[in-house]
């Protein structure tokens, strides 16, 4: 499953996208955000499956755009920790 | 002074399926509490045997047991006949019956391949205070989502503002909306209160009630189509919600994706509570609690 936790608004659009389908539920994701933005648990999404997988906070998807901020400079962008940390590729941002 | 009318107010429903009598076989329910309707679906071994759809009131546990009472109405089902209950919706914790909660966009992925039948493979569900992006496989399950909850541009709300603003009953909306000899420009479609200042700005400039309401439905399609460009439509294309019924944005939205609408042999706002039915009968054969 393609899962986009974000929004879309005025200034443009913010989504974190995680393809549950590589995901292994690792927990990597987990240690290298500095700001708590994902965690892993049961896929609410897919209420069938007892696998484990990566998701966004609840309380952080209506404002990534802000929490992910100090992770995106405007010049020099280094490889975002969470993409960077994720073996399985299954994570990537849409700004 | 003469009380205001409520032009928010849609039609609540109920129905019972006269061909099915739910004795001896396993009933299961879902309850969609959603942000501005509630709806109960109640499954007789997995075939629809009643459901209601009312407004949410402001106090979710209420609502719930208010929606399950309305759609058990004289078919002589009581609330321990039920065997599993999901709550799904925005209020899916506040379901205090149920024995579990599953999110929206798995139940109207789940509720949609009921409604649809499994050629469906993109639900939109136009709903109260969100709007989702669904693709499922054949089975139902999800296979990408997209939601959008954090602004009320698209969203039934949204609607209801302007259907109180024109002095128009939300019912008569979309038709309203189509009788246009022109497609006017659509005003702002990224805040509604923008688009409630510019509306009446419009109406300072004379423009009758249809042609801003055709203003509005466009806007409405056109930033729901943005939304769906992210992660594409796939046919076959239906939508679920309580938007599905206003023809206005409907019409529009099928002229922009430029592929057909299904159309509903159910009452669109119940995807939800149904696929929350279906997933309680599922949990049961799988023997969960």
């Amino acid at each position: 499953m393609i899962a986009n936790y974000g929004y879309k608004d005025g200034s443009g659009d913010y989504f974190i996208t995680i393809d549950t389908d590589k995901c292994n539920g690792c927990k990597d994701c987990i240690s290298a955000c500095p700001y708590g933005v994902l965690d892993v648990g049961p896929d609410e999404n897919d209420p069938l499956s007892d696998d484990e997988v990566a998701f966004v906070t609840e309380a952080e998807r209506k404002k990534i755009k802000y929490t992910c901020a100090p992770c995106k400079p405007m010049t020099d962008r280094p490889p975002l920790p969470c993409m960077a940390a994720c073996k399985q590729e299954a994570i990537s941002h849409s700004w | 002074m003469a009380e205001k009318p409520e032009l928010w107010r849609w039609t609540e429903s109920r129905w019972t399926n006269p061909d099915l009598d739910w004795k001896g076989n396993v009933i299961t329910s879902g309850v969609d509490v959603g942000s501005v309707s509630s709806q109960a679906v109640i499954l007789a071994d997995g075939k629809l045997y009643a459901y209601s759809n009312m407004r949410t009131g402001s106090d979710s546990p209420d609502s719930a047991m208010k929606a399950i009472n309305w759609a058990m109405e004289d078919t002589g089902l009581k609330l321990e006949d039920i065997v599993y209950t999901v709550g799904t919706g925005y209020g899916r914790v506040n379901v205090p019956f149920s024995q579990r909660a599953i999110t929206e966009i798995a139940c109207h992925a789940r509720g949609g391949n009921f409604m649809y039948g499994p050629s469906v493979r993109t639900i939109l569900d136009m709903g109260g205070q969100d709007c989702k992006a669904i693709h499922c496989d054949e089975r139902g399950k999800v296979t990408n989502f997209l939601m959008n909850d954090k602004c009320a541009a698209g969203t039934g709300r949204g609607m209801e503002v302007f259907a109180d603003l024109l002095g128009v009953s939300i019912n008569d909306v979309g038709d309203l909306s189509l009788d246009v000899k022109e497609e006017p420009p659509p005003v702002s479609s990224t805040c509604v209160v923008y688009a409630k200042t510019e509306a009446t700005g419009l109406l300072r400039e004379g423009w009758p009630k249809n042609k801003v309401l055709a203003a509005y439905c466009s806007a409405m399609a056109h930033r729901i189509m943005t939304l769906l460009e992210r992660i594409g439509v796939e046919e076959d294309f239906a939508i679920t919600g309580g938007i599905a019924k206003n023809r206005g944005v409907v019409t529009r939205l099928e002229k922009e994706v430029g592929i057909p609408i299904m159309k509903a042999e159910y009452d669109t706002q119940i995807a939800g509570a149904i696929g929350a039915a279906l997933f309680a009968k599922a949990l049961v054969e799988k023997g969960k609690k």
